[in-house]
């Protein structure tokens, strides 16, 4: 015997990233998925976006790694609420975690919270978390071939940043390529060259992030 | 790496339809996979044999349907085949197209007793 189904197999994770949604637009919440390799600077850049979106926003950080605190006490020197959130070996965070950890936060009190997700350009793009946003990584050394390998992160997310644009100069790193073969994937992507060393291009990126921020949350 | 929580969201589906059509065993469970889901099929069955041992759906056969990415030019109105998911219209270069196909990643139907 046939029995017709047609389900979504990931509809779980579906339903739990739309129930993230609705809670998030309740408490007017704005939600930051960060991703990209390990080493392109995620953290980095997390800590200056603080430094900058905290003049407007009380911000919260969920750190995702597969072991460790070691990004979660860099951010709570700041005296940001961080929760870390612990894959165990996962290469990804799925909307469940997210669910599970915002019990650790006082959401009346949060306007934007940053997601750092697991060091890995596969899987993250595959799974939503409630994100308002993602912020695709790429940073000089790894490479200017990596858009065209992995077609899903970058054709996923609203925002890529080529971070360690600094050291552009000692690597044979053809910028404008990348940026063709981003828009070919995504027309409607946001580039940033960005150090988080010099600081040089943060701005744009901070507006940039500002004004979606403002589009949604009303203060 | 995350195919084993793919296969256990396969088995949570059978197992809500077992109980809504009270079928003793599964002989195969037919599979939609579009080219743009990023999921490899190759691994799925694989995984599926391990995650599924003593559960309903322990034994079935994964009969898996690739599907082909596909695009229409909101310019043009072209419909081509999406290839290493450049997203160019074929005919006139416009980028502004939208996928209509490719994205699937669903259980279809099932085989039971």
């Amino acid at each position: 015997m046939e029995i017709k189904v047609v389900k979504q197999i990931l509809e779980w994770n579906e339903d739990c990233s739309n129930e993230i949604k609705d809670t998030f637009e309740k408490k007017n919440i704005y939600m930051i998925n960060v991703m990209g390799s390990p080493g392109a600077g995620k953290t980095s850049l997390i800590v200056n976006l603080i430094n900058e979106l905290r003049k407007y926003y009380k911000i919260a950080v969920i750190e995702g790694d597969i072991a460790g605190q070691i990004d979660a006490e860099k951010i709570k020197k700041m005296d940001i609420p961080v929760v870390q959130l612990n894959t165990d070996g996962a290469c990804h965070i799925e909307a469940m975690s997210i669910k599970h950890i915002l019990q650790y936060f006082n959401l009346d009190e949060i306007d934007v919270i940053i997601v750092e997700n697991i060091g890995n350009l596969v899987c993250p793009a595959e799974f939503n978390i409630g994100e308002d946003i993602r912020v695709a990584i790429l940073s000089i050394p790894e490479g200017d071939d990596k858009v065209e390998k992995y077609p899903l992160m970058f054709s996923t997310s609203e925002i890529l940043v080529l971070n360690k644009y600094d050291m552009k100069s000692y690597f044979d790193f053809d910028d404008k390529k990348v940026e063709s073969v981003a828009r070919e994937l995504n027309p409607n992507i946001n580039i940033f060259r960005v150090s988080n060393k010099t600081k040089e291009g943060l701005n744009e990126l901070v507006n940039a992030l500002k004004n979606a921020i403002d589009k949604k949350i009303k203060k | 790496m995350h195919e084993l929580s793919i296969t256990e969201g396969i088995i949570k589906i059978v197992e809500s339809e077992a109980k809504k059509h009270h079928f003793n065993k599964v002989n195969s469970i037919k599979l939609v996979v579009g080219e743009l889901s990023g999921v490899f099929p190759q691994l799925i069955q694989e995984y599926f044999n391990i995650a599924s041992r003593g559960t309903i759906a322990e034994g079935a056969e994964l009969i898996i349907r690739r599907v082909e990415a596909r695009m229409k030019c909101n310019e043009c109105g072209n419909e081509s085949i999406i290839e290493r998911h450049r997203l160019r219209c074929k005919n006139c270069g416009s980028l502004n197209v939208r996928i209509t196909a490719g994205k699937e990643f669903y259980v279809d139907s099932l085989e039971v007793d």
